[in-house]
């Protein structure tokens, strides 16, 4: 709790030099919680069967795998950095699983490990690019996510991957995704009702604690964080500051691979058209969690927030009718407002500077 | 006579409950040069955000040869002939141009210039700059190559290219050498000749001999002293701007202890001559010299930002070769570096997270933060340095300039070191807080060598027992604080001791 306290003292304290009203504060600090409160009771009482545990389940199972993925975007960007790439994992761990399983007929446990160390490797490259190779961040994962599109496709010759594909080779591919896979996505736990809880949600919810544990709780969090306040500074105070923008870049990409991983056992074949949304809707989420609780910067919880925050409003509209088409849009002026919440309520404290 | 350029009246701003300016009268005549004096957090800076069209004043009024001015926005008060070079260089300069585009940026930003950039008259109006203030840059030249110094000057030559009825300087030798400072009081004095009204602002007393025509001291809000019968009283400006006498600093000389940290025949670059220094236990070394001596290089060589191109150093009989910061910091050796903002401050954490930020595995166990002492650590800085605040979790960008210097230093004595080398610890903070940081500074020197790095023979003479000139990346001379010689120090620094040398072989 006391990095909260600590955001609060932050806050009244670069809020001082504006008008310092108790009110704007109350609204940077809690104005997107209320507004998911809110948004829940509109709901509860506009569309029928939407306050239910079942409602509740498939929409924390709708926000899983984008949760997972923009949690490992938040690791780079709490040191100032960015990972375009995640999308480009996920569907990269989801045709190698599929790939492993099928055409190598190998088991469960060979497919998640060669996908977390895929994930791993990926973001190595991408620090390595980012640390060693100056290269600026937007762009080094920009280029590996070309780069892993055209890669997964070149095995299959650019056809998705299911038991009893040809190959190009012309024999055809006998595996199958092992049910112990495939419990992955689609097992339920019992909690007060039988098959309630799907595995995919108790995944999300695990990491995120880990995740918010490690970046608020470890001193390992706090130096990122100072990374990506000031860099220089931080290495001054005898930062490894190459070594812990590795580790973000890694972060994220075993996280991506775990999000693809449960994309793939969901599914059940390798479906190279699948996650394209998974890249803008994971940085749209850790985007947003900036406005949670006045944080005005990357942080775990804001993230589980954002990710919920845009699931719930789905959820919600599509249980009014709301047609398909439009839930892009609403998700993009989510983002909009969501980034007025934290650059221009709370900005008065990068006022201070210029 | 000089008539007025700019008449205040009445002049008061306050943010929330705190009133920063109580009422400000003022008057600057053109052809002068007012130097405006004032603590950290005295109210100079809002004064000038107010002046230049940042904030906007609660009530009062100023006049600009005899108009109301009201500028709502920075550059409406440009437009109006009012033009300010801040503190803080790289609001000045855009680092990816070069320095013609930036000579010229104003030029090229006005509206109804041609929509095609003509390179050639560009580069020659920018020489032609350049020229008039005696800068021989290469005007091709990106910014992001110069020095620090460097932008400055370029952003000075910037805002007299245009054209200003009053040009206000914030503190713009914080971070110049004296000869590049010289060459800006040659500018200023040009320009006071030719009419403008100058408002400087600084800490810096050299300074101030140099040029100032006026003095207008300021405390908590109010102008508390105008001095302008010649010769200007100094001691009584700074007196009005602290609001009690300052007594000189009494040193009393600490006998060196046990040697602790040996350079021998350390060449800071392939070429220069080899230093060899031994350091003591207790005493305050302080190495001072022009920019680009070699002091920085130093620096960097003793907390392995860099290696020396030959030469060793024995850190207690064992020998030292850091090769980062980090293994540094593990050997005990410390450095608190110059330019705060842009080296030491993280700006989106409170005092306690700056504080603690280096030693954070001291304060946590398997990597889990111990909140509890690191609280404990901040709060005793707080309570040592005198650190003016709230609470210790007060973000860092709420406190003065003097507070925060007072932090980063802080940072440095909250673990025992055996080697502290602090470079330019005094930049830019007042006379109150740079005593309270030397004293600091000197009554913890026991069992550890400090070495202080400063560029002002003020601080200098304030601070050492021992006293390192350096010069052309090597040692020029070396002194005893307590019978020293200060013009031989001050020919030293300069360089000129090395010419004498040169006309008697």
């Amino acid at each position: 709790m006391k990095s909260e306290t600590n955001k609060s003292a932050q806050d009244a304290g670069t809020n001082k030099p504006g008008n310092g009203s108790k009110l704007t504060d109350f609204v940077i600090r809690y104005g997107f919680l209320a507004l998911l409160l809110g948004m829940v009771l509109f709901f509860s009482l506009a569309a029928e069967g939407f306050a239910g545990p079942y409602s509740a389940v498939f929409i924390f199972q709708s926000v899983a795998i984008t949760g997972i993925l923009a949690l490992g975007v938040t690791a780079t960007l709490v040191v100032d950095g960015f990972d375009l790439s995640i999308g480009s994992i996920a569907t990269s761990a989801l045709m190698l699983s599929a790939y492993v399983m099928v055409v190598w007929e190998m088991n469960a446990f060979v497919a998640v490990a060669a996908c977390l160390v895929m994930g791993a490797f990926v973001g190595f490259i991408n620090g390595i690019l980012i640390v060693k190779m100056r290269v600026p961040d937007l762009l080094a994962t920009l280029g590996m996510m070309f780069l892993l599109i055209g890669l997964q496709r070149i095995p299959t010759e650019g056809r998705s991957i299911a038991t009893g594909m040809k190959l190009p080779g012309g024999e055809v591919a006998n595996g199958k995704f092992p049910p112990e896979f495939l419990a992955l996505g689609r097992h339920r736990l019992d909690f007060f009702i039988d098959n309630l809880i799907p595995l995919s949600v108790v995944f999300l919810v695990v990491i995120a604690i880990l995740v918010w544990v490690f970046l608020e709780l470890t001193r390992h969090g706090r130096l990122m964080y100072a990374i990506g306040s000031n860099e220089r500074a931080a290495s001054l105070a005898g930062t490894n500051v190459n070594r812990y923008k590795i580790i973000a870049y890694m972060i994220s990409g075993v996280l991506a691979s775990v999000g693809g991983i449960l994309l793939s056992a969901r599914l059940g074949r390798g479906d190279i058209a699948s996650g394209n949304n998974l890249l803008l809707d994971a940085v749209a989420a850790a985007l947003i969690g900036f406005a949670v609780l006045g944080a005005a910067k990357p942080n775990a919880f804001g993230t589980a927030i954002g990710a919920l925050f845009v699931g719930i409003l789905l959820q919600g509209m599509t249980m009014m009718n709301a047609p398909y088409y439009t839930q892009d849009f609403v998700k993009g002026a989510v983002l909009v407002v969501a980034l007025v919440f934290t650059f221009a309520l709370s900005g008065r404290r990068g006022g201070g500077h210029t | 006579m000089p008539s007025s350029a700019v008449k205040i009246v009445g002049l008061t701003k306050a943010f929330a409950a705190n009133r920063v300016l109580r009422g400000i009268d003022l008057v600057l005549n053109s052809g002068e040069i007012t130097v405006l004096m004032g603590a950290n957090g005295a109210g100079k800076s809002t004064l000038v955000k107010v002046i230049c069209g940042v904030h906007a004043p609660d009530a009062g009024s100023i006049e600009l040869y005899g108009k109301p001015f009201n500028p709502t926005t920075p550059s409406a008060a440009i437009r109006a002939g009012v033009v300010t070079v801040h503190q803080s260089i790289n609001d000045g300069v855009v680092p990816d141009l070069d320095i013609a585009s930036n000579l010229m940026l104003d030029r090229l930003a006005e509206p109804g210039s041609s929509f095609f950039i003509n390179k050639r008259k560009i580069r020659a109006e920018a020489r032609k700059i350049a020229a008039d203030m005696a800068l021989n840059f290469d005007v091709t030249q990106l910014v992001s190559e110069l020095t620090l110094a460097e932008r400055q000057l370029v952003a000075i030559a910037r805002a007299m290219a245009r054209q200003p009825k009053l040009l206000i300087l914030d503190e713009p030798t914080s971070s110049l050498s004296a000869i590049e400072a010289e060459r800006l009081f040659e500018l200023l004095d040009r320009l006071r000749e030719s009419g403008v009204a100058i408002l400087y602002i600084s800490h810096r007393m050299s300074d101030i001999r140099r040029i100032a025509d006026r003095i207008v001291a300021m405390r908590d809000g109010e102008i508390t002293g105008v001095f302008e019968d010649k010769p200007l009283n100094y001691e009584s400006a700074v007196d009005a701007m602290l609001g009690h006498a300052m007594s000189d600093v009494d040193l009393d000389f600490k006998s060196p202890g046990t040697p602790m940290l040996k350079l021998d025949k350390i060449c800071l670059r392939r070429g220069s001559e080899p230093i060899s220094l031994d350091f003591y236990s207790d005493e305050v070394v302080a190495i001072t010299g022009l920019v680009g001596s070699g002091k920085s290089e130093l620096a960097d060589v003793l907390f392995g930002l860099s290696k020396p191109a030959s030469g060793k150093m024995t850190l207690l009989d064992k020998e030292y070769r850091p090769g980062s910061s980090e293994s540094a910091i593990k050997a005990g050796v410390f450095l608190c570096p110059k330019d705060r903002a842009s080296n030491a401050v993280i700006q989106g954490f409170d005092i306690t997270g700056n504080i603690t930020l280096p030693f954070l595995s001291r304060y946590s166990s398997l990597s889990f933060l111990s909140s509890a002492k690191e609280r404990d650590i901040a709060l005793g800085t707080i309570e040592k340095l005198g650190i003016v605040c709230q609470s210790e979790k007060d973000g860092i960008g709420t406190l003065s300039g003097g507070n925060q210097q007072k932090v980063m230093v802080g940072r440095w004595l909250s673990q025992e070191s055996e080697v502290l080398v602090l470079d330019e610890p005094f930049q830019g903070v007042d006379i109150k807080a740079r005593r309270d940081i030397g004293q600091k500074i000197r009554d913890t020197t026991k069992g550890r060598v400090t070495i202080v790095m400063a560029s002002e023979m003020d601080e200098v003479l304030e601070i050492a027992d021992r006293i390192i000139v350096m010069g052309e990346h090597t040692i020029k001379g070396r002194h005893q604080n307590s019978n020293i010689d200060i013009n031989l120090v001050l020919a030293q620094v300069a360089g000129l001791a090395a010419a004498d040398e040169l006309l008697v072989n």
